[in-house]
């Protein structure tokens, strides 16, 4: 059982890393990880945002969505938009700091591929409760990771002396062909 | 509307906005579903056909719904054509369906969508919202392919399931794997934006530093 969950948790963050070998929420990937800092914030509020995910997509299918299956897409869209948006209310309450350093990148989890595909993802492999969270958890872990990665090797990036065609989105998507080709390494972590 | 404004609609996003090469938007299945041409072309496809349908019910209703939920608005609407094209696609064609898997339902999270939604058919009349869609449909289905051949031909030899070179090819097996797709695309916009320096006067500019070496920093 332990075995079981441990490995839902590594091969979500490492061998099946969402960004990088599955290529979801490349959006954020690319687009907030110009400072080390917003990315490892980004990735945290992700990982909060895939557990409560997984937790709401384990009830709408055990509960609702067994009587209308053709409602799986609308029905976690629109718990993943409801949930962002709970969230945001929630830390503008708590830490009125935190939600200002986030700002637009809060509402903007909603249109994520990396929260519904893990919700989609879940539901075609069936996972039951526990293993969802762990799911859930080794996913956020991986996204964060990723996410600190490319933030930190772009501050190097900014500072180097590229040829006047590669300082565009280019450079950073080589970038990112390296630590996917870097990732796909853990790829013989579970052989047997 | 005059027919020059409509041309622009429609051309606009085709080319000098291209939502892959120039927005950078929908990166996600431009990644995820490249490894063959006709899975990437099919990908275009089935995503212009959310694009149109939405744009036009979003554009229809822009003066009935609140300036608050209209975010909301438009995913739903984008969602429930987005179970359209999920179900037509596993009726219509099913290998096609398995092979794009979950990407056909994440097409509700494409920024492209609600990028379009957002900045255009919101604000204007049916007609150009439409016409601006289908543009954008068509330039991402552009993006989608040349993405899908470069990886295709490269890493399997074939360009839509024909092969292109003898027997004794030696395919580059990296351009199916996952890095491939960043890799792909990474020199799309490398030889894009190098075209552009060069347009601009940049005489000097060359492609090999970036192969080879790189120049010392200036003290």
């Amino acid at each position: 059982m332990l075995k079981d969950l441990s490995w839902i948790l590594v091969s979500a963050a490492l061998v099946n890393n969402f960004t990088l070998t599955l290529f979801l929420g490349l959006c954020s990937f690319l687009g907030v990880t110009g400072k080390v800092s917003t990315a490892l914030r980004m990735g945290a509020a992700d990982t909060f945002v895939l557990v409560l995910t997984s937790v709401a997509a384990w009830f709408l299918n055990r509960f609702v969505l067994g009587y209308a299956p053709y409602l799986r897409i609308i029905a976690f869209i629109v718990v993943i938009a409801a949930l962002v948006q709970i969230v945001e209310m929630f830390v503008k309450k708590v830490s009125p700091t935190l939600f200002r350093e986030l700002g637009i990148y809060l509402p903007l989890i909603t249109t994520n591929c990396a929260i519904l595909g893990l919700a989609l993802f879940q539901t075609n492999r069936g996972y039951n409760f526990i293993q969802g969270v762990a799911f859930a958890l080794g996913a956020g872990l991986g996204l964060t990771l990723a996410l600190t990665l490319m933030g930190s090797i772009r501050e190097r990036v900014e500072l180097s002396d590229s040829p006047i065609f590669a300082r565009s989105m280019g450079i950073v998507l080589i970038i990112a062909g390296c630590i996917s080709l870097a990732f796909m390494g853990f790829g013989g972590l579970f052989s047997s | 509307m005059t027919a020059t404004r409509a041309i622009e609609d429609f051309v606009d996003p085709i080319w000098r906005n291209n939502p892959t090469f120039v927005q950078m938007l929908g990166m996600c299945p431009t990644m995820a579903v490249t490894n063959t041409v006709i899975n990437g072309f099919s990908m275009g496809v089935t995503t212009t056909f959310v694009l149109v349908g939405s744009a036009f019910f979003v554009s229809l209703f822009r003066k009935s719904v609140p300036n608050e939920v209209r975010i909301t608005t438009s995913i739903l609407v984008i969602a429930a054509f987005t179970s359209l094209a999920d179900m037509f696609v596993a009726a219509l064609a099913p290998t096609i369906y398995k092979a794009l898997g979950a990407f056909i339902a994440l097409i509700v999270a494409n920024c492209v969508l609600l990028g379009r939604m957002e900045a255009f058919a919101q604000k204007r009349p049916v007609g150009r919202s439409v016409l601006d869609s289908l543009g954008t449909g068509i330039g991402f289905t552009l993006g989608l392919s040349c993405v899908s051949a470069v990886r295709e031909i490269l890493g399997n030899g074939t360009f839509a399931g024909i092969h292109l070179f003898g027997p004794h090819f030696q395919p580059m097996l990296i351009f199916m794997l996952p890095p491939g797709g960043f890799l792909a695309l990474g020199f799309w916009l490398l030889f894009l934006s190098y075209l552009k320096a060069r347009k601009k006067g940049h005489r000097r500019v060359r492609l090999w530093p970036v192969v080879v070496t790189r120049r010392k920093v200036a003290a």
